[in-house]
């Protein structure tokens, strides 16, 4: 600590900051990590020359909770419910992650059911983050009503969760080996009547924003970064689609049996925060294509691999064989040990690009977890982004970046 | 030196040609490419991957710890190419006893905060780095937490 009490090189920043170099005197001002819109607790150290941003440092760390080290001690099937909360607002594209990641190290298949039921759900988990997106970005930049229509459609789909897997949020509905649950009866029904109204509804936010005079003049020409810039910093995900580079992890390298769906990976050159926006749009209407064809084409059979030695048995047959009796007790009381090795499982994240790398030592709990976690790599540009720029159009920049301080600092 | 069955990968193949002493061994296992690269020189191989091979992105850069066993630390690097459509990992190991190997933030400015992180949670110094401090824990924070002597627990407050 330095004796200001705060953290790092404030100090430094302040005395060059009262250093008058233009004639005028520059302003040192700390933004967050309590301020409203930067979701969560991002801190930025602004330097200000009247309202030009001259440099702009991210601090971040204050949600660390250890997660990493976290892993090291829960067992393979334990840690499912640590992923849930590194993202919170896309938990079950964690979960998928991990559960993949874990899969791959144990070469186990995963019956088709189970994986169009992932890919269903994590669409709607892309839906649900893009959503709080939505509506938290619209309210930064002044429409509050935006938020409004967001939450009652986030609503279904958390109601849909809640069905599926009994939690709204933090669902680890996706378990190593399938599914947690059977899906409940009925889903058909609920997914159906929300895919049939939810384009509509899109259509409606864009009736709110895309031609609205005040959000066009915060948004276009705003939070301007070159491409290069950003492949150098680490960005991925929407960010780099709305400069016109067309990558997208789920087509680039396929996972869960995203190469039988047919969808698009929206892609435009403008390189600013509407554009960011448009991405995201078009990215609920190709999730919603997606849900759809899930819905309409879901295969029948098992919702879990046939792998006695990871996945608990039906109740079923723990009453009736004592095969199924002892790797219940085995799996419940010990869990299970995966082969030595490593693998690096990344997926498409609603962020951008999520990557698992565990280390195993033959053991029942990870040797080593890492996450590289799509929000941390964003931020990092936040500086070359920013710098230079008016104060005001921070709020927009950072916004269409949509990062999770639980993401970033894990 | 190269293993053998990895000759057939052009990237490793490529990194040989470029450094042939660069690499210390590698694998390829469940479909995903190991090198190890001798940790004196992991920029130059950054560099020539980045420029010359078409990995122009740097997905993370992390650490395993081996204690108690020496070298104890692992630098895992997770490498990306757009064009290519491939990913490699980079693997440089070093001593316990004095952690320590160059930075890749010349190659890639990315790599900043992944190296801070590494260093704030193993102890790792990362030579040439413009900004090493801490990121995730307090500045007065005591100990790496990702080292595997760090305890799970703490006494309470």
């Amino acid at each position: 600590m330095s004796e200001t009490g705060l953290p790092g090189n404030t100090l430094a920043v302040a005395e060059e900051a009262s250093q008058p170099q233009t004639g005028r005197r520059r302003m040192l001002l700390n933004m967050g990590p309590q301020h409203p819109s930067t979701h969560g607790v991002l801190r930025l150290q602004l330097e200000l020359d009247g309202e030009t941003i001259v440099t702009c440092r991210p601090d971040i760390g204050y949600l660390h909770t250890g997660i990493e080290k976290e892993f090291e001690v829960k067992t393979y099937q334990q840690a499912v419910t640590l992923t849930d909360r590194v993202d919170y607002l896309a938990p079950l594209s964690n979960n998928l992650g991990w559960a993949l990641a874990v899969e791959k190290l144990l070469q186990i298949e995963i019956p088709p059911q189970a994986q169009w039921m992932r890919v269903m759900l994590t669409e709607l988990t892309r839906l649900n983050s893009h959503l709080v997106w939505l509506g938290t970005h619209a309210i930064d930049i002044g429409a509050m009503s935006v938020f409004l229509y967001c939450f009652r459609e986030r609503e279904d789909i958390l109601r849909i969760f809640e069905m599926f897997s009994g939690q709204r949020m933090m669902t680890s509905y996706f378990r190593i080996g399938g599914l947690a649950l059977e899906p409940p009866r009925g889903w058909q029904k609920r997914v159906k009547a929300f895919i049939d109204v939810f384009p509509s509804r899109v259509d409606e936010y864009e009736n709110l924003l895309s031609n609205n005079p005040i959000w066009l003049g915060r948004t276009k020409g705003v939070g301007r970064i070159s491409l290069e810039d950003m492949l150098d910093w680490g960005v991925t995900g929407p960010m780099l689609r709305g400069a016109g580079l067309k990558i997208d992890t789920r087509k680039d390298q396929p996972y869960t049996s995203y190469e039988k769906f047919d969808f698009e990976v929206p892609t435009k050159t403008e390189n600013d925060v509407y554009a960011r926006y448009q991405i995201r749009i078009e990215e609920m209407r190709q999730s919603s294509r997606i849900i759809r064809q899930a819905l309409e084409g879901m295969p029948a059979g098992p919702w879990k691999a046939d792998a006695p030695h990871v996945v608990l048995p039906d109740r079923e047959k723990m009453k009736t064989q004592m095969e199924a009796l002892i790797y219940h007790f085995k799996i419940v009381t010990e869990g299970f040990r995966v082969p030595e090795g490593e693998v690096f499982q990344v997926i498409e994240s609603p962020r951008g690009e999520l990557g698992y790398y565990v280390v195993s030592d033959g053991t029942t709990n990870a040797y080593r977890v890492h996450m590289r976690t799509p929000s941390f790599g964003n931020l990092q540009a936040t500086s070359t982004m920013v710098e230079g720029t008016l104060i005001a159009d921070v709020i927009a920049a950072i916004g269409s970046m949509d990062f999770v301080l639980g993401d970033t600092d894990r | 030196m190269l293993p053998d069955n990895l000759r057939e990968r052009a990237v490793a193949a490529a990194v040989e040609a470029f450094d042939g002493d660069a690499i210390q061994g590698g694998k390829y296992e469940r479909e995903e490419l190991t090198l190890d690269i001798a940790p004196a020189k992991i920029a130059s191989v950054c560099g020539f991957l980045k420029y010359d091979q078409k990995f122009i992105r740097l997905s993370t850069v992390t650490a395993v710890d081996r204690y108690p066993a020496e070298p104890r630390f692992e630098v895992v690097y997770h490498l990306h190419s757009i064009e290519r459509n491939e990913r490699l990992r980079l693997k440089a190991r070093i001593s316990g006893a004095q952690p320590e190997i160059e930075t890749v933030t010349t190659v890639w400015r990315g790599a900043n905060w992944y190296e801070r992180e590494v260093f704030d949670l193993f102890g790792i110094r990362f030579t040439g780095h413009p900004d090493l401090r801490r990121i995730m824990m307090p500045d007065d924070w005591e100990g790496y937490p990702l080292r595997k002597d760090y305890p799970i627990t703490g006494t309470r407050v």
